[in-house]
């Protein structure tokens, strides 16, 4: 009875990184997108969700499969898919009613056709009256206002939107979602289905009729859950908080990187990305795990609140947690390790010698460069060493970061010693003369 | 009163013109007749060996500076479609990037009259029994000191547009033309704009320079400012001189009131949010065009047609066609032209060791490089020198926010005084005093360009964080210790990009700062810039071209190993 509309059959699509290898992003992804339904991408970043995005686009072309599109092969934008954008992407030379013309001007629609249609859009997304205000003049909530009228004033089959509230304030960002979920309940746009990537729970469990969950490292459809309820949906009832535990308990399950302790096998690899998360970050959530009301366990969304973090900080600072060792991550809950319990306990050196030993157990980055100078330990190491092994397995922007990452976190163990303007690795200066 | 209008006839009651139009109508019009008039000037019948009249009374100097400003406005323009469609190329097919990119930079580092010498008997022979030719190669040697800076800018441009912007533009199926005029450009203009000013300065320098041209022992004077003085230093008048300088300075005040402010004010819409918060500029010309009526009609009008000719180059299939299926690439076509692309460089290479083997001679090329070193010493110690006079002052002005503003004005204004005017003062001096041309002379290649030192250390110095500024002072900075490690790092990164331009400029200058004349006294420095002017002023081309090679290594080599490292160094570690 589904009718589909855009059919990714078997995608994969890989990056060249410099040296010419290439590196998986997606690996046979199968889906189904169909007429009525709103559809949710979760997943961590460099998970692939913003690629299979952007291949329905036809932004990026795939290397192997097949997108349809009402049963052609798409193979660059088509008129029904419209996009709205994280940064908005609006055009800052031109008013908002040109801008929301733009996709119109380009078909070649007579000016009077269009300024109808444009003033109609602008109307219906209650942006009325700033016709001819420069996007700059805009707050951020009325910015992507103007970036969604944009996209339906295309009267477009397919709305894809990506991550398109996480640049806003979590007020206007829930504000202009119930906006659009009020046209697509009342049927005022002709949009027969909308896809949102997000790293937001909340928003896929209230706006989706599936959510799909991704796995990273290559990017691949790991979970599937379809949402019921019907809109509007109360974020507070029990239901949709059911439903987001369950969420937070599936993105956690079977993550390489968090499956520690349960699963001896699987570890950290020397090329994996690392964690992009801060030290005392790190530290203040294992104090708050600690101390009172957790006592040591969490429920992930409550932790969320508490902490005021998005989604995609807090699983980025627990995979953190989970992987040095501090903390387990088990159906959505956190909980403190042992280990992670003296942690907490300890004075600050004694906080980074265990820092440092867990760095040297899971991190092989880490462990990588500290043997290197271990080996010789008058001498230095130049990043670049490290950067073009990296580059075999990571893209250049997942290099840098994971570099610096080490580093960062190499520091605060005390295991070495960096300079930023010659870029070079060197033992710290009190271990030089007393080495093990 | 509205029931009384119905007498009136139509058109009268309903024309849209207001008092600003009516304001501005004269002036439009004799922009008109002076344009129209100026031109028909251009292209009169000339033949080779005829003298052009040419008259020292000061009466002349106004359609003199008309014939001049009308050349540089015809290279401005000439520049602009050049960086466009250098930029369209570069972005659009990557083997064209692989080609044209490493000419620009060798361009751009020739001399400018090193061009005028080469070119002009080309242009000449384009179009015989015409002035059109001579002019051709006037304007030809401003372009060649405006094209290369504003093409690289507008490169940079087209190649930075942010992806979601691009990707905006494909999903609404923006065709190529509808991207040119609605994103790339609109990107790139603020920089574009910016580079056309920072070569303000060598477009009237070399406008003056490029007027009287001598070519073969044939002595060519355009009507123009540069001929005038060029007249005024043959027979020693030091009072045309004057009224030379005059004249360059109400060319210089009408081109930027006119001209350049307005435009400014008017780009600053295509200022992307994210890069810098310089406030506006505002101009009185732009205001006043903008309250027109039938002034704006124009504008309107010709946006109406860059729209028309939106739907007529518009994308005619979307994505599920067969048309927009990738081309699957292979690796062939682009190893073959990179093979072509190696050939053609060794034969160049074998070319030029020929060249040097037969027409010139090894002791030449020694006794060049021997020159070039001599120039090179003399723009290092200049720019170090500037910098020991500027950066001070340009502190001081900098951290004064309303001596600022007004500074700048004054000195973007400086900056595009030609220079070169006030050479045949300096002559007079040395030769008045006895001094030693080749340190005496040095000065006059950094007179033009010292002013985007002070210009640019002032703009850095304004935009310390006033955090910053704070702080110092609650740690009680004071001495050296406040320069070596608040103020001089605070305004390394925009004392570079000013001394780059300096130095550029400087190179530029040495052809003419180090060999003047004054009459029959020609006071000369050993450099490789007197070399070039010397050989251009015998006619021994295989010369010319070496001197002007030789400059073309040294200054390439200057910008790779000196100030590339330098702005990569401000780059990553010195900004805020």
């Amino acid at each position: 009875m589904a009718t589909p509309i855009v059919e990714l059959k078997s995608v994969g699509k890989s990056f060249r990184s410099a040296d010419g290898s290439a590196r998986s992003v997606l690996e046979s992804v199968d889906f189904t997108l169909n007429e009525g339904e709103i559809v949710a991408l979760l997943g961590q970043s460099g998970s692939g969700k913003s690629t299979m995005m952007r291949i329905m686009a036809g932004l990026i072309p795939v290397d192997g499969g097949e997108v349809l599109y009402r049963g052609l092969p798409l193979f660059g934008p088509a008129d029904g898919i419209s996009m709205v954008f994280q940064s908005f992407a609006l055009f800052p030379w031109l008013t908002v009613q040109k801008n929301v013309e733009l996709g119109l001007e380009a078909k070649g629609m007579p000016l009077e056709e269009r300024a109808q249609r444009a003033e109609a859009a602008i109307e219906m997304i209650g942006l009325s009256g700033f016709e001819g205000a420069l996007p700059r003049e805009l707050s951020g909530g009325m910015r992507q206002r103007v970036g969604i009228a944009r996209a339906l004033v295309m009267e477009p089959d397919v709305l894809l939107m990506d991550e398109a509230f996480s640049a806003l304030d979590v007020l206007t960002g829930e504000r202009l979602r119930e906006d659009i979920l009020e046209l697509w309940e009342t049927g005022r746009i002709p949009t027969k289905a909308i896809l949102v990537v997000s790293h937001n729970i909340e928003e896929a469990v209230v706006m989706a009729d599936r959510v799909l969950i991704f796995a990273s490292d290559p990017g691949r459809v790991r979970d599937e859950m379809p949402v019921t309820l019907p809109r509007p949906r109360d974020v507070e009832s029990l239901e949709v908080r059911g439903l987001i535990d369950k969420v937070y308990g599936l993105m956690t399950a079977g993550d390489i990187r968090t499956r520690r302790g349960t699963d001896k096998g699987v570890k950290l690899r020397l090329g994996d990305r690392l964690p992009d998360v801060e030290i005392a970050l790190m530290e203040s959530l294992l104090e708050l795990l600690a101390d009172e009301p957790f006592l040591g366990r969490a429920d992930l969304p409550k932790l969320a609140e508490e902490t005021e973090l998005s989604d995609e900080e807090l699983l980025n600072v627990s995979s953190a947690l989970a992987l040095l060792g501090f903390s387990l991550l088990d159906h959505g809950d956190i909980l403190l390790t042992p280990l992670g319990k003296q942690y907490v306990l300890a004075n600050n050196p004694e906080r980074k010698i265990i820092f440092g030993q867990q760095l040297l157990e899971n991190v092989p980055l880490v462990a990588y460069i500290r043997q290197g100078l271990e080996q010789d330990p008058s001498s230095d190491l130049h990043e670049d060493l490290f950067l073009k092994l990296l580059h075999f397995s990571l893209s250049e922007a997942d290099t840098v970061s994971a570099l610096r990452i080490a580093i960062e976190w190499g520091r605060y163990g005390d295991l070495f010693e960096y300079n930023f303007n010659t870029g070079i690795l060197t033992m710290p200066k009190d271990e030089e003369i007393s080495t093990e | 009163m509205s029931e009384r209008k119905q007498f009136f006839p139509r058109q009268v009651v309903e024309s849209g013109w207001n008092r600003w139009d009516w304001a501005l109508l004269p002036m439009a019009l004799a922009l008109l007749v002076l344009l129209a008039y100026g031109g028909q000037q251009m292209a009169r019948p000339y033949q080779l060996g005829e003298t052009l009249p040419l008259s020292l009374d000061p009466e002349n100097l106004p359609y003199y500076l008309l014939r001049t400003t009308l050349r540089m406005f015809i290279a401005l323009g000439a520049s602009m479609i050049f960086s466009c469609v250098f930029a369209v190329l570069t972005t659009r097919y990557r083997a064209a990037e692989k080609v044209l990119v490493p000419i620009l930079d060798i361009l751009q580092s020739i001399p400018v009259l090193g061009f005028l010498s080469i070119t002009v008997t080309a242009f000449i022979a384009l179009f015989p029994g015409s002035l059109l030719g001579v002019e051709c190669a006037a304007i030809f040697a401003i372009f060649t000191s405006q094209a290369w800076n504003m093409a690289f800018s507008a490169y940079q441009g087209f190649r930075t547009v942010p992806a979601e912007l691009r990707e905006a533009a494909s999903v609404f199926k923006l065709s190529a033309w509808q991207q040119f005029w609605r994103l790339e450009l609109p990107f790139a203009m603020p920089g574009l704009l910016w580079n056309m000013m920072m070569s303000m300065s060598g477009g009237w320098f070399f406008v003056v320079a490029s007027e009287a041209i001598s070519v073969s022992n044939q002595n060519i004077k355009l009507p123009g400012i540069g001929s005038y003085i060029a007249l005024a230093i043959e027979q020693r008048d030091l009072h045309a001189i004057g009224w030379a300088i005059g004249a360059m300075l109400v060319a210089v005040i009408l081109y930027d009131q006119l001209f350049f402010r307005p435009l400014l004010a008017w780009a600053d819409k295509f200022r992307f949010e994210e890069s810098g918060s310089e406030t506006a500029q505002d101009s009185w010309l732009l205001a006043w065009l903008r309250r027109t009526e039938r002034m704006q009609g124009v504008a309107v009008a010709c946006g109406k047609m860059l729209e028309r000719s939106f739907s007529m180059f518009r994308l005619r299939y979307d994505g599920t066609s067969i048309r927009a299926r990738p081309q699957t690439r292979t690796a062939t076509p682009e190893r073959i032209w990179d093979a072509i692309i190696a050939a053609v460089v060794f034969y160049a290479l074998w070319i030029l060791i020929h060249f040097i083997h037969t027409e010139v001679g090894w002791n030449e090329v020694r006794h060049a490089f021997l020159l070039g070193f001599y120039t090179m010493f003399r723009v290092i110690i200049l720019i170090v020198l500037a910098a020991l006079i500027w950066i001070p002052i340009g502190v001081w002005i900098g951290m004064n926010p309303r001596l600022a503003e007004r500074a700048q004005a004054i000195i973007q204004f400086l900056a595009a005084f030609p220079a070169n005017l006030m050479f045949p003062v300096a002559v007079f001096l040395i030769v008045r005093f006895g001094l030693n041309p080749d340190i005496w002379l040095s000065p006059l290649m950094i007179l033009g360009t010292q002013w985007y030192i002070l210009f640019n250390v002032i703009a850095g110095a304004s935009t310390i964080p006033t955090e910053l500024r704070y702080a110092a002072q609650n740690l009680g900075l004071s001495g050296r210790l406040k320069w070596r490690r608040y103020l001089l790092p605070a305004i390394f990164p925009s004392f570079v990009t000013g001394a780059i331009t300096a130095s550029g400029g400087s190179w530029n200058a040495s052809i003419v700062a180090e060999y003047v004349t004054w009459g029959d006294t020609t006071v000369q420095a050993h450099g490789i810039g007197s070399y070039i002017a010397e050989m251009t002023a015998i006619g021994d081309f295989p010369r010319i071209a070496l001197g002007i090679g030789v400059m073309c290594v040294f200054v390439m080599g200057f910008n790779h190993f000196v100030w590339r490292r330098l702005y990569r160094m401000a780059e990553n570690r010195l900004h805020f």
